[in-house]
């Protein structure tokens, strides 16, 4: 929840999402490749949850009261990790061991391996399930915070994420904030060529969501739609508009881009692309 | 002194009646604890815990995917859950659920499921678990408990909610015959020693007990003393009770309602090879689904008998000394 304290700075986001995005290519580079599409796609909304959002503590991770971050889209762990990073629950240095042997950083989010993972994922269709029984037991047991749960539009593919939402809507858990990175593919392409899910928005109303539609790459929409997702006296769920691979032009094709060979290279491209085009945005907002 | 009742007759409670009782006892001193349901309360019986403890008894309704992964996130928090379902859809079902959601990441969930092999009875072929001991024992670091009787609820349930990780109990929720006097110790991993004998050792659980220790009175009438163990325990199987039983009796009979795959049979004949080699007869069912019909005329069925034991006992003797 947005803390008081807290003041929205739109270039300071910006600023945090150029860095997911770096880490997250370096950390790709270093393993040689990786689910890079997925990844991109979420730099904004990791961005704007870890920098003006959550309550959460680097130095205390564990802290009770903390918000909860499930990225039930496990296989983007490269993108939460370099944003675990960035806000200091580990140096920088250990995302160049991403998926190497022995690594706490696998390919797929392990609470028991990485500081500041809440809750294991990889499995596909499972994170609302846990995260719906995380805001559960924190409702029980008095507990401030809330659970943000990231899921995938493909992989609302997966029946149990009905489930789930039924059960969160039936049990009105108002602590929980269902996110989807509506970046319209999934791994062996289109999600309108490979099995279509209609109005997604229309759907998450239908299940009892107080459901917002936002750009998911403009940090002030979703910052927006974040603030507004509070208090609505229903669960709540953002449909953020994404592109995969978005952000470099490495991962921005049209072709296969859900898992691709990331070289020193391309990195190297694509790390001076990030910074260049933060400062292009920088000069339009300007404007 | 005999851990066993003088007379062996029906029990005057349910299965379930037992194991909801001691739920809610447990609750009283375990604030944490509390009751996941999938839409059977009333048949697994949990139902009187609702009305115990209405804020810890969740009832998901036919979701037993959501029902298992909502579990793990309320253990992540600190909570106990003990989810219920028939075994089917409490194991097999939920086999991704329970190894990805709760034991992969090292959480607190208790499993329960109902109705094993046949006593699901007239529910038949869909609802009748004769591999869950099989899928339950591949996912490391889980616990497999079923026992013979309601005697041990009490104990088993307080194991089940202070020895951290996940459990999977396996437990008819009918009347079944009581074989313990009270006040036997239930040690979780512990195999209970009903009889000694010398010639041959029946391994059993669950309602399998009772026929084990009406075979091992027909092997006396032949002239043959059996040990007879109860192995509550699944998993961690009771390594020490198997290897002392292969060293002293030199012959092993199994006996599970179960798959004759995968479940008590394979894990003692797992420990008989690596340890100590002697012949193992598996009582089980062998390459069949269920099917309906009453428990009685369906332990007939499978073979699932004291005289299939005796046969299997019969076998074994006759093979010390050869075929290893």
């Amino acid at each position: 929840m947005p803390s008081e304290k807290k003041q929205f700075d739109q270039k300071i986001t910006m600023k945090a999402a150029a860095e997911i995005r770096k880490g997250c290519i370096r950390a790709l580079a270093a393993a040689g490749s990786g689910h890079i599409g997925g990844s991109m796609s979420l730099a904004e909304i990791l961005a704007v949850l870890y920098t003006d959002i959550l309550n959460i503590d680097p130095k205390n991770p564990h802290m009770e009261e903390r918000d909860w971050v499930v990225l039930s889209k496990g296989h983007c762990g490269p993108a939460l990790y370099s944003t675990l990073a960035y806000k200091g629950y580990f140096p920088a240095d250990e995302l160049l061991t991403l998926n190497k042997g022995g690594t706490n950083l696998p390919s797929h989010c392990d609470r028991l391996k990485t500081v500041g993972i809440d809750i294991s994922t990889g499995s596909l269709g499972q994170g609302l399930s846990l995260a719906a029984g995380v805001a559960l037991g924190k409702r029980l047991q008095h507990i401030p915070g809330n659970v943000y749960a990231i899921v995938g539009d493909g992989e609302l593919q997966e029946g149990q994420n009905w489930e789930a939402l039924m059960f969160i809507a039936h049990r009105k858990l108002t602590n929980i904030v269902v996110i989807v990175d509506n970046n319209k593919r999934q791994l062996d392409g289109y999600v309108d060529d490979i099995c279509r899910e209609e109005d997604i928005k229309a759907k998450f109303e239908a299940f009892g969501f107080n459901t917002l539609r936002v750009d998911g790459h403009d940090v002030n929409a979703l910052y927006g739609a974040f603030c507004a997702a509070q208090n609505s006296g229903r669960p709540s769920a953002i449909i953020c508009d994404t592109e995969k691979g978005h952000g470099v032009s490495l991962s921005e094709i049209d072709g296969f881009n859900h898992y691709m060979p990331v070289s020193e290279e391309d990195a190297e491209a694509a790390l001076s692309e990030i910074d260049r085009r933060l400062e292009e945005n920088y000069e339009r907002i300007g404007k | 002194m005999s851990v066993l009742v003088n007379n062996f007759a029906l029990d005057n409670v349910e299965m379930r009646q037992a194991y909801c009782d001691a739920l809610i006892a447990e609750a009283a001193v375990n604030e944490k604890l509390m009751v996941i349901d999938a839409d059977v309360s009333h048949s697994v019986g949990t139902g009187k815990f609702y009305s115990a403890y209405p804020d810890r008894a969740v009832n998901c309704g036919i979701m037993e995917a959501h029902a298992v992964g909502m579990s793990a996130g309320l253990s992540a928090t600190g909570m106990v859950p003990f989810f219920h379902a028939f075994g089917v859809f409490a194991t097999r079902r939920v086999f991704d659920q329970i190894f990805i959601a709760c034991a992969y990441q090292n959480l607190n969930v208790k499993i329960i499921g109902a109705d094993p092999g046949v006593t699901a009875a007239t529910n038949g072929g869909t609802h009748m678990p004769f591999e869950d001991l099989g899928v339950m024992r591949l996912i490391p670091g889980v616990k497999i408990i079923e026992p013979a009787d309601s005697s041990m609820y009490g104990q088993i349930v307080h194991a089940m909610a202070n020895e951290y990780g996940v459990c999977y109990l396996r437990t008819s929720r009918r009347k079944t015959v009581r074989i313990y006097r009270d006040g036997v110790k239930f040690e979780t991993g512990k195999a209970i020693e009903l009889y000694d004998g010398k010639d041959v050792c029946l391994i059993a659980c669950g309602i399998m007990v009772y026929e084990a220790i009406k075979a091992r009175d027909e092997l006396l009438k032949l002239g043959v003393t059996a040990r007879v163990l109860d192995m509550h325990t699944i998993k961690p199987v009771d390594r020490k009770a198997i290897i002392s039983a292969a060293a002293e009796c030199g012959a092993i009979v199994t006996a599970e309602n179960h798959n004759a795959l995968g479940g008590l049979g394979s894990a003692v004949c797992e420990v008989v090879t690596e340890e100590l080699p002697v012949p193992v007869e598996r009582v089980g069912v062998h390459e069949s689904f269920g099917e309906v019909g009453t428990q009685d005329y369906l332990q007939k069925r499978f073979k699932l008998t004291a005289e299939e034991i005796v046969r299997k006992a019969l076998i074994c003797i006759e093979r010390k000394g050869r075929n290893i």
